[in-house]
């Protein structure tokens, strides 16, 4: 019997011939990686082993609370900073020189098709945008692949979702998985690996893709592949560490569910809150904001700044609203200031700061007060996410998010003029 | 792990996250009885006061989706939580849980708050004791009731020491 993306990809780190769903694997991983908030944990867990970690593996990376928010978040950040020094790990990445712990994997070339990743963050299935199987984990388990390379799995069941046609002006790979996540619900892929094919997946930059994978999690998927093509073999050339093979469904694979969409009926959408499956087309919804809100790892890239800067050339931000931009990593900064899109950004009164993951789980830098609204790029719109629990988000893609800036609504790019 | 408790119920709905369970602003320590007094805070908050030792919790499907956070299981451990049912979990609390020694069970069941639950983990029984229903689970499966009495801190030390 065929097999899919992710289930090659268990089988050959299981050092199987096959493997079928439901079954409990045993896999070598490729990279471990955590952040400073779920990295302290890992830490003290670690130190119960009495042994040391398997550096070219491990990956530690500064992101969440990082310019540190207050005592505490320094004091787990500097908790990194000693494990990589107690442990000699090199792979550590800190303020000015790191970024959103996804986009730095990813930049850094640890991610390539056919590789099982593992980090102590739920984003982490981003990288099935590049033909990885990657998930998230908890800390422990963090610590413990730290200490054996190895991780158990239950070989998930897949479900095959083909987006053919042509996308309009403004609608991007964060409005597919919006309409997606809306179709099937935020259980709809529990325990399960999305794969996404068709002409209008193809048709993607990569960055967009990166969207739709990021947002797998959402669905409560493990994973959300996308088979890797010339885009991603581009951008790995000179990037990618080590060799890779990438890993394609065989034509006889099973798909527990198969869902098709038209690319050309998907318009831009937003998630109101408080779940991310509650989506509507932009154009239905009328909602007056207090903050926009351009970054994270699941819209933080050069492209993502493109698109919002496109929008807002030319315009200020609405004088009711904050508009924040958090660039996802410090290579995202620099291209966009060499691009002139920063400038664009500033222009507009809106605020650039460096990258973090901030404000996208209500950290710092945009935090919202009770009652306040904020259109945003990233993922998740649970209560009290980015701040008060009597707080909104709504999420979008950054064109619309850029438009809502100026107008001060939830406002359609095409309505813009 | 305890072959059978009984303990009163703390009712949830349906995609409970784990930003409700504990948010974001107190992620910074993994110290279970500190992150407890903040558990539930934003949507119930006279849990953290309230909570007893034993006392069990119903939630809905999906529950402990989105963020990774380990601190979530380790909040409810620290409160005290004897149990977690609900129909369905989100894979990383699934795990998170069981790595800690959080007890969870994928079972549907009826439970209004403050109703006496007995679980009978080794039979695989549930009774409402208020109201008589009882529901049966699937038992977990070997290595994921093994991996939950010794923890995975002393897995981890048996493989690093070959003895897995």
């Amino acid at each position: 019997m065929g097999m899919t993306i992710a289930e090659k990809i268990l089988a050959i780190h299981a050092g199987k011939r096959s493997v079928s769903p439901k079954e409990i694997v045993d896999a070598e991983i490729d990279y471990v990686m955590v952040n400073d908030v779920t990295g302290l944990p890992a830490f003290e867990v670690f130190e119960e082993f009495g042994t040391t970690p398997i550096r070219e593996k491990t990956v530690l990376i500064q992101d969440h609370y990082v310019p540190n928010k207050d005592v505490a978040s320094a004091e787990q950040a500097k908790s990194m900073r000693e494990f990589a020094r107690k442990y000699a790990i090199k792979k550590h990445f800190d303020v000015g020189r790191s970024g959103v712990c996804h986009q730095i994997m990813i930049e850094e070339g640890f991610v390539a098709p056919g590789r099982l990743i593992v980090g102590a963050d739920s984003h982490t299935c981003s990288y099935g945008a590049l033909g990885a199987l990657s998930t998230g984990i908890g800390s422990s388990e963090a610590a413990s692949v730290m200490a054996t390379g190895e991780l158990w799995f239950r070989v998930p069941e897949s479900q095959k979702f083909t987006v053919d046609g042509q996308l309009g002006n403004h609608v991007m790979g964060k409005d597919i998985i919006l309409h997606i996540i809306g179709d099937i619900g935020v259980s709809g892929s529990l325990y399960r690996s999305m794969e996404f094919y068709g002409s209008a997946i193809v048709s993607l930059p990569l960055s967009d893709r990166i969207t739709i994978s990021n947002m797998a999690i959402e669905a409560g998927a493990k994973c959300g592949i996308i088979p890797p093509d010339e885009k991603v073999f581009d951008y790995l050339k000179n990037r990618a560490i080590g060799e890779y093979s990438p890993v394609y469904a065989d034509e006889d694979a099973e798909y527990e569910d198969t869902f098709e969409y038209d690319a050309a009926e998907m318009r831009p959408m937003v998630a109101k809150p408080h779940l991310p499956e509650n989506v509507v087309p932009v154009s239905e919804i009328d909602v007056a904001i207090d903050q926009a809100y351009l970054g994270s790892c699941t819209n933080g890239r050069i492209e993502d700044l493109r698109s919002a800067a496109a929008v807002l050339a030319g315009k200020k931000v609405h004088p009711d609203v904050r508009m924040i931009v958090v660039p996802a990593s410090r290579s995202v900064f620099e291209e966009a200031l060499s691009e002139g899109l920063i400038e664009v950004f500033m222009n507009a009164d809106a605020y650039v700061a460096g990258p973090t993951c901030g404000a996208c789980l209500g950290g710092y830098m945009g935090v919202l007060a009770e009652g306040e609204r904020c259109v945003s790029s990233t993922n998740r719109n649970f209560i009290g996410r980015m701040g008060h629990k009597d707080s909104e988000v709504y999420l979008a893609n950054p064109a619309v998010v850029a438009a809502s800036a100026v107008t001060g609504q939830i406002t359609d790019p095409e309505d813009l003029g | 792990m305890k072959k059978y408790i009984e303990g009163k119920v703390w009712r949830f709905s349906d995609n409970v996250d784990t930003d409700q369970i504990i948010p974001a602003k107190y992620l910074v320590t993994g110290d279970s009885r500190e992150l407890a007094k903040h558990a539930f805070e934003n949507v119930r908050p006279e849990f953290a006061e309230e909570v007893r030792g034993g006392d069990i919790i119903v939630g809905g499907k999906n529950f402990g989706s989105g963020s990774s956070r380990e601190h979530a299981p380790r909040a409810l451990l620290g409160a005290g939580v004897a149990c977690v049912i609900a129909p369905s979990f989100a894979r990383i609390f699934y795990r998170n849980s069981i790595n800690i020694g959080l007890p969870l069970v994928e079972c549907d069941i009826d439970a209004a708050d403050g109703v006496v639950l007995a679980i009978d983990f080794e039979n695989g029984k549930i009774v409402n004791t208020n109201t008589g229903s009882a529901y049966t689970f699937p038992p977990m499966p070997d290595f994921l009731v093994k991996l939950l009495d010794v923890g995975l801190i002393e897995n981890t030390k048996r493989k690093l020491g070959g003895q897995l």
